[in-house]
């Protein structure tokens, strides 16, 4: 990393003056995207950049990365459950250790590894079975015991005092955290730079469909007429989707989580615990970003609660008593459009030219780099790549769901 | 929204409920049903962003399954009342 910094300093490389501009709606676009998170950006980039497909709007509502691509906790890894799940979000992950290259704009993309607690023997076994197909997909991931734990977070409680002693880890080196900032800007920079138009406070209202077929989209700046809309906006996925008629196996929850003053770093690997609900990171700064499993009950209300701050504080403690000094800083929620089988859903739907890329729930950041890549290969040539398939949405009629709960409801 | 009200026990905190998800109706003919049908019924929500007739549980009060109105932007609850079954 450092070198790659002193390199960068000396090639007279400049930020530009305007990472992205605005522009008039035009009366029709080749591809309308929904939704200016990391999803709809990136996919509007290898558009422009992979299939020279540069008549591209991403219509915002709000202004870009104003929904979960902002509010992320940054997690990146590919130690999934499933071999569909692990092959696709590895593909991610190696997209991100290229990724600054590529936009020419640093992502901080730090792979300090990441590390599952297990405290039962239900988690155990769970760790053991990822571990394995991790493995057999060639991902770097692997069972590890207390000792190894302490070495790695010399902080953590590995003492048989805690109520939930800590019996194993699931050890994924190539895990880390990233710039969540950095991703969805210079995404939106690198499509600017090849043409794509980026429309904020420009909101979706209505879609229009003639036999079966997409033929234009209203916003709130007027009619646009365009055969491909891309749903791209996670939360508010079922909102869109309603225009056109179908449902969505989704439930909106929100999601919530928090950071706590900087400390000195003393934290260098990511840390969750399922069967406490909690995962911890320190960032850049010394801060400690912290959060939990999804809200009790569906909303689409982004307000914070004093319930969760009361239960990670709690849960915390039980992992790092040192702790208890701390103060917390601020609290935020984001809303997280929750499939039942915790995979995305990706593709062609029952409406011509209506396609959808959501069902990223809490884990969805990591999976902007592949997922704006396989659809934008969807888009340019008709067909649904191999990697994605496993995702479609007829999946759940045909009963070939793709279950990553255990891997994915709290370690995001 | 931090109280809700149970049609049996009046106010309570939020904590005290388990929320059960929205209201849908159930197959009168489940085994008529075609493949489509049953993903429709278990898995397909109409997860609006207004306001909502849902399931919720007093689990940790009287235990009744109860509905209540509530706008999922706001939080808001419109209002509470027993579940009766009704012939359609
Ligand atoms: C607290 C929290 C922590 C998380 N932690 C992680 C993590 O560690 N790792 C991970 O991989 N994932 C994590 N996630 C999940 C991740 O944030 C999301 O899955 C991901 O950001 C979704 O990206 P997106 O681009 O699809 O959608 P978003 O970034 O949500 O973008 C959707 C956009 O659509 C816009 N929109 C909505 N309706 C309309 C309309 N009608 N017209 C126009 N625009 C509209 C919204 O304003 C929004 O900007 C977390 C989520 C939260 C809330
Ligand atoms: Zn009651």
């Amino acid at each position: 990393m450092s070198i790659q910094l002193i390199r960068q300093a000396f090639n007279g490389n400049r930020p530009p003056q305007r990472m992205w501009h605005s522009h008039e709606l035009k009366e029709q676009y080749d591809v309308v995207i929904i939704g200016g998170g990391a999803h709809g950006l990136a996919c509007a980039y290898y558009l422009a950049k992979e299939h020279g497909i540069t008549d591209v709007a991403v219509l915002e509502k709000s202004y870009i990365g104003a929904g979960g691509s902002g509010r992320n906790t940054a997690i990146v890894r590919s130690n999934y459950l499933t071999p569909e799940g692990v092959r696709f979000y590895d593909e991610s992950v190696k997209i991100y250790e290229q990724l600054s290259d590529e936009l020419n704009f640093n992502v901080m993309f730090s792979q300090r590894g990441h590390l599952t607690l297990a405290h039962t023997d239900g988690g155990v076994n769970t760790m053991r079975r990822r571990a394995e197909v991790n493995q057999i997909e060639g991902v770097d991931s692997r069972l590890i015991f207390p000792d190894e734990i302490k070495n790695l977070c010399p902080y953590l409680d590995v003492s048989d005092h805690p109520r939930y002693p800590i019996l194993a880890a699931l050890y994924h080196p190539p895990g880390g955290i990233i710039r969540h900032d950095a991703v969805v800007w210079g995404y939106a920079h690198q499509a600017d730079v090849r043409g794509v138009h980026i429309h904020q406070n420009t909101e979706v209202t209505g879609i229009k469909v003639k036999r079966g077929k997409v033929t234009g989209v209203e916003t709130t700046r007027g009619h646009i007429k365009t055969g491909t809309v891309l749903n791209a906006t996670a939360g508010w996925a079922s909102t869109i989707t309603s225009m056109v008629g179908i449902n969505l196996p989704l439930t909106t929850i929100p999601l919530q989580a928090c950071v706590t003053e900087p400390l000195k770093p003393f934290l260098d690997v990511v840390v969750v615990s399922g069967s406490l609900h909690v995962y911890i990171s320190q960032t850049d700064r010394g801060e400690l970003v912290m959060g939990a499993s999804v809200d009790p009950f569906s909303s689409y209300s982004m307000a914070g609660s004093l319930t969760f701050l009361e239960g990670i504080a709690g849960h915390v403690l039980e992992l790092f008593p040192s702790l208890s000094h701390v103060r917390i800083l601020r609290q935020w929620a984001g809303i997280c459009e929750m499939p039942p089988d915790y995979s995305p859903i990706m593709g062609f739907t029952p409406v011509d030219g209506f396609l959808i890329d959501v069902g990223w729930g809490t884990y969805g950041f990591k999976a902007s780099p592949i997922a704006g890549k396989t659809l934008a290969e969807l888009i340019a040539t008709g067909k649904t790549p191999t990697l994605i398939a496993p995702f479609r949405l007829s999946r759940f009629e045909e009963n070939e769901l793709v279950g990553e709960k255990g891997a994915a409801a709290v370690g995001h | 929204m931090l109280l809700l009200t149970c049609p049996n026990c009046g106010d309570r905190n939020v904590s005290e409920f388990r929320f059960g998800g929205e209201l849908s109706s159930r197959p009168k003919d489940p085994s008529a049903l075609s493949d489509a049908e049953w993903a429709n019924y278990l898995y397909m929500r109409n997860n609006v962003m207004d306001a909502q007739t849902e399931w919720w549980h007093h689990n940790v009060g009287c235990g009744l399954w109860f509905l209540a109105e509530r706008h999922t932007r706001t939080n808001e609850v419109i209002k509470t009342y027993p579940y009766v079954k009704r012939e359609t």
